[in-house]
């Protein structure tokens, strides 16, 4: 049974997305499931990294609502009354509700709890690998330093909370094979590391839902294969959820339990990697036509080529 | 150097230096060479004075010459001012009589001593390499020498004003205490203070004057009008001036990058403005007098009975007040210096670094910029306001005039040119920059050379600027450019200067 | 009534000094994205160089006409001036472009230190004031004499018909020629204008000297309006101008224009209106909106984040 209708942690629907008479994202609804590895693929230009930045907030979408439901299953009617009142956030005995269509980004991140890595990565490049990963606990760290005033006292309480801090980013960092590099400046480390460093770091601030943003552009086949098994663990040791966006279809094919395909800003497949990958409307829009019957016609004779 | 290119090198020099002197000679034509002076009726007259644009030529021409024949900056410096040293013995042998006249051998004698010292011992020497940038080794000793270094200089500075007096007396040490002492250390302070916002935060103030002005308008009313002693003041024309951050603070904080810095010029400005205009409260340009001057805790520095001297069975003097306003400022630096160095090592701290590297970033990660921002503002506000109370209990007179954007500017560049977040830097650039434009108030022995009637100390500014802009094209990155990370794992290595970001904001 | 259309008139007459004054900001935040924190001292140096040409052509040269005069003081401080900001973008900005960001601006603003202390060291600290020129006046309305009348002298109508002239030349330039195309790529993306055979290094240099040229436009008519120059007259109207390109969005150069011309207005009338004491907050405080407000101003095209 699809995971992501029966359970999903982050509901988009009729996400909208316009800048002046630009249509970016044009009412686009998919759900992702809790503890999936969900796809999101397209051509490029296909408005992937818009909905991204809808959902981390770093865009307003003009239209549509982004359900989160961090802890359980949300009831429908539930997010319906949550929406009517006007608040961001309700605490249900399911667990928390957020829609993140209302809230600013910071507080995405820090009371939804959604992560994200960019495109072109943004580490603090003149700060150490272990530096980078102990920022990504700020607000943990700022309550237990008593908003700085127990931190400059040096109380014990938050020596101690530091030093956890510390053994957290030590973790991540021998987890991606980057503890000899600790306190090497985030910039001087090499392009695969980066790209590393910076999913550890989205994971130090204890994320419900992680999204990559193209994490294995630029990668050697190599480093494409350890990112797979770095997502797979994060997948199963943690309980987050991994939207990702990726054009390289070997991993998207091989790590994900659910792919959703956009073109020109529409949403034109949703569904398994299996599903997906025979669906002519996603053949066609890689392929470039426009027309769906053609690419059945296409499909047909790629398949009789490759199958006689 | 094949002996082949001599002769093309020879050319390319001499055409440098002929298009150095035409480009001087286009500079200097209308404004060095004639000046626009009123006669007698008070109507405009011009007045010629060809020398000086040829000297002006004479000088640049000369050392774009000697740049483009010479490889070695030792070899090229000491040349230079070989060769304006024998300019100058010229000029003086041409142009005077008598004991300046009487002068223009030694220069001569003396430039040519130094550009034949400078040719034979530089110019064979091969050319050093340039150190690699960015060599974790080297940055890494870097880094333990700065610590150290650190605390030499505090040393030497707790020493400085006893080993003065000791050495010169209360009458001789007066001016070095107070004119490089207490200065220099003002401008360290806010130097220290402005670092949180620029060098921290990355977080462009050229206002931060503003802050100044209120922490020493703070405690010269509330002196002069409540009668509240210097030391209940002084925490509030922080506070206040923390208040003033925050509440300019708040709507700017979300421009970038310049547009930042011209709105807290705007307000630098406005404050000024104000000062100026409301004369009610401030007295307008005439300024606030007779503000009650700083006690020994209690104890006014006077020779009354109940005196800081009688108290202590000491003869009076007022280089009392002087050493204790010293320890004052020291103690009031050291304290800004000690907060930032532990924020530093703080979440805060870390998140005002990180802030500075990459704002998207730190919105990713769930850090409230705004807050973040507001934090780093309104705690520079606050040792600018420190300082500007001290500033106004040292004075003792306060007005508009000392809280100009010249102020702001002075202090940023300290800040740049110390490196951006480098407490020893920006202490360093003070002295240089501060010390340095105390000095040139101490070149009247120049009027020997120049004439009577030279007046060296207008030409304290016009260095001053020049050096700001030789500064930054020598060390753009300024004089410590290498970041300390605030925690480390295995080992302290310092970071490159090239990999640090500068910020937008 | 009247007095609206009189003070519409000075503001008018003000705000194309502040207007041309804020192209060479515009310009050159638009091509290397620095703050010339100097160019407002450009400008005062400009006003000198044209105080003493005026000076040298009437009384050592004699030039009976007032009008070819000026037109030589005008040619005169443009071509000096030139050379100033030429020498100062190759002295002071050049070895810094594309390094640390702080670096030219600290540079800039010690070249605007400099330049003041220059200027009073070579030419005195004094005012130098010139016997008011070009003074009939045109009535528009009322009597001569009468407390109502609506006046413009010729001086600012020389200001205003230079100042559209000078415009639409430069627009020209900016517009039609290979040397404004050379400037609008560089603008846009300088490594890649490098890369397709821009010299990059001259279209700067060019840049600040059209700034220049018409910095020193202002500063002649700057003198012609009010007759005395001072080694510190740069600052204020350098910040204004600034302001001006602000308010017009910075980097579009109708705006400049546009946005000097408000300033001038806004000035004049909130002195008018207002209280002349505080004329310069006017200045500030609009500084202060429009970029808390509309940081891309008027005519700017909006900055989007990229994320």
């Amino acid at each position: 049974m699809s995971r992501w209708l029966t359970d999903p942690i982050l509901a988009v629907e009729h996400l909208s997305m316009r800048f002046g008479g630009l249509v970016a994202v044009n009412d686009v609804s998919f759900c992702v499931g809790r503890g999936d590895i969900t796809a999101l693929i397209g051509p490029n230009g296909a408005g992937k990294t818009t909905v991204f930045n809808c959902i981390t907030g770093f865009y307003k979408p003009t239209q549509g609502r982004l359900a989160f439901a961090r802890e359980g299953r949300a009831d429908a009617a539930e997010v319906r009354a949550l929406t009517n009142t006007g608040k961001r956030h309700a605490r249900l005995p399911s667990g928390d509700i957020y829609l993140l269509e209302r809230m600013p980004d910071h507080e995405i991140a820090a009371k939804a709890r959604v992560a994200r890595t960019f495109q072109n990565i943004r580490l603090f490049g003149g700060m150490t690998a272990l530096e980078n990963l102990v920022v990504a606990q700020h607000n943990a760290l700022m309550r237990a330093s008593g908003w700085s005033l127990l931190g400059l006292i040096g109380a014990p309480s938050w020596r101690r909370a530091e030093a956890s801090a510390i053994e957290k980013a030590r973790a991540w960092l021998a987890r991606i094979g980057l503890e000899e590099r600790a306190d090497d400046p985030a910039a001087a480390l090499p392009y695969g590391d980066q790209r590393r460093l910076e999913i550890a770091r989205a994971m130090c601030s204890e994320p419900a839902l992680l999204c990559l943003d193209e994490p294995a552009a630029g990668l050697n086949p190599r480093e494409s294969a350890q990112l797979g098994d770095l997502l797979r663990l994060i997948r199963d040791e943690h309980a987050t959820s991994i939207l990702i966006i990726e054009h390289d279809m070997s991993v998207v094919m091989k790590i994900s339990d659910h792919v959703v395909v956009l073109d020109y800003g529409a949403l034109i497949s949703d569904g398994t990697p299996d599903f997906v990958r025979n669906d002519p409307h996603v053949i066609a829009a890689y392929l470039g036509v426009s027309d769906a019957a053609e690419a059945e016609q296409v499909v047909a004779e790629i398949s009789g080529e490759a199958r006689p | 150097m094949a002996p082949a290119a001599a002769p093309s090198r020879l050319q390319q020099a001499l055409r440098d230096a002929a298009f150095a002197g035409l480009v001087t000679a286009a500079l200097s034509f209308p404004m060095l060479a004639i000046r626009v002076e009123s006669d007698m009726n008070n109507r405009l007259v011009l007045e010629e004075r060809w020398p000086l644009m040829f000297a002006a030529i004479a000088f640049i021409a000369s050392a774009r010459f000697l740049a483009s024949m010479l490889d070695d900056w030792r070899a090229r410096a000491g040349a230079v001012a070989g060769v304006w040293s024998m300019l100058l013995g010229a000029g003086l042998a041409w142009f005077t009589t008598g004991a300046q006249a009487a002068l223009a051998p030694w220069f001569l004698g003396g430039g040519a001593l130094l550009l034949a010292a400078a040719l034979l011992l530089f110019r064979a020497s091969p050319q050093e390499a340039e150190p690699a940038s960015g060599a974790a080794p080297a940055a890494a000793s870097a880094g333990r020498f700065v610590t150290l270094a650190g605390f030499v200089a505090l040393g030497v500075v707790v020493a400085y004003p006893l080993v003065l007096l000791g050495w010169l007396g209360p009458q001789g040490s007066l001016k070095w205490i107070n004119n490089y002492g207490v200065q220099i250390l003002i401008y360290v302070m806010l130097g220290w203070g402005l670092n949180i916002v620029v060098g921290l935060a990355g977080l462009l103030d050229l206002g931060y004057v503003a802050f100044y002005a209120v922490g020493a308008y703070a405690y010269a009313l509330l002196a002069t009008t409540f009668g509240l002693s210097f030391w209940i003041c002084l925490p509030l024309a922080g506070i206040l001036a923390a208040f003033w951050g925050i509440l300019l603070g708040f709507p700017v904080l979300r421009l970038r990058g310049d547009y930042l810095a011209l709105v807290t010029l705007a307000f630098g400005e406005i404050i000024t403005i104000v000062l100026t205009n409301w004369v009610e409260l401030t007295n307008g340009e005439s300024g606030i007098s007779s503000i009650p001057r700083v006690t020994f805790f209690g104890i006014p520095f006077t020779a009354a009975p109940d005196g800081f001297a009688a108290t202590f069975g000491i003869a009076f003097s007022p280089i009392h007040r002087t050493i204790f306003l010293f320890y004052l400022i020291l103690v009031l630096a050291l304290i800004t210096n000690v907060v930032t160095i532990r924020l530093r090592r703080l979440p805060i701290g870390r998140a005002w670094e990180a802030l500075r590297e990459d704002e998207i970033a730190c919105r990713s990660l769930g850090v409230n910029t705004t807050n973040t921002k507001l934090t780093a503002f309104a705690l520079g506000a606050m040792f600018g306001g420190l300082a500007g109370a001290f500033f106004a209990v040292r004075q003792g007179f306060i007005n508009p005039n000392s809280f100009t954007f010249m102020e702001s500017a002075t202090i940023l560049a300290i800040v740049v040119l110390g490196g951006m977040g480098s407490q020893l830097g920006v202490a360093l650039a003070a002295v240089v920059m501060i010390g340095g434009t105390e000095i040139l108030r101490e070149l009247d022995f120049l009027k020997a050379v120049f004439g009577a009637d030279f007046d060296p100390s207008q030409y304290r500014m016009l260095i001053f600027g020049f050096a700001m802009v030789a500064m930054m094209v020598w060390k753009p990155r300024g004089l410590i450019s290498t970041r300390e990370p605030s925690i480390f794992l295995k080992e302290r290595r310092a970071v490159a200067g090239a990999l640090v970001k500068e910020g937008r904001g | 009534m009247e007095t609206f259309l009189q003070q519409l008139i000075n503001g008018v007459t003000l705000g194309s000094i502040y207007g041309l004054i804020a192209i060479g900001y515009t310009m050159v935040f638009g091509i290397i994205g620095m703050v010339n924190f100097a160019h407002g001292d450009v400008f005062m140096v400009s006003t000198f160089i044209a105080l003493i040409a005026f000076l040298a052509l009437t009384t050592l040269l004699g030039i009976p006409s007032i009008f070819l005069a000026l037109l030589l003081v005008m040619i005169i401080a443009m071509v000096m001036t030139s050379v100033w900001s030429w020498a100062i973008e190759r002295i002071a900005y050049r070895p810094l472009r594309g390094s640390f960001r702080l670096a030219p601006l600290i540079s800039a603003i010690g070249m605007s230190i400099f330049l003041m202390n220059f200027v009073q060291v070579a030419q005195g600290p004094r005012n130098k004031p010139l016997p008011p020129m070009l003074n009939e006046v045109i009535y528009l309305m009322g009597e001569p004499g009468a407390a109502n009348a609506v006046t413009i002298a010729w001086r600012q109508i020389i200001i205003i018909a230079a100042t559209a002239i000078l415009l639409a030349i430069f627009w020209y330039v900016v517009q039609k020629t290979s040397l404004g195309r050379a400037q609008r790529a560089v603008e846009q993306d300088r490594k890649m204008a490098a890369l397709l055979g821009v010299d990059v290094d001259r279209t700067v240099s060019i840049t600040f000297v059209i700034g220049a040229m018409l910095a020193a436009v202002a500063g002649t008519l700057y003198l012609l309006q009010y007759g005395v120059v001072r080694f510190d007259d740069g600052f204020i109207p350098g910040v204004k101008a600034f302001t001006a390109a602000v308010l017009g969005g910075i980097g579009s150069i109708p705006g400049a224009v546009l946005g000097g011309l408000l300033i001038g207005l806004i000035e004049v009338m909130w002195a008018a209106y207002v209280s002349s004491d505080y004329k310069n907050v006017a200045a500030f405080s609009v500084l202060v909106v429009v970029l808390i407000f509309m940081p891309s101003g008027l005519l700017g095209r909006p900055e989007v984040e990229k994320v």
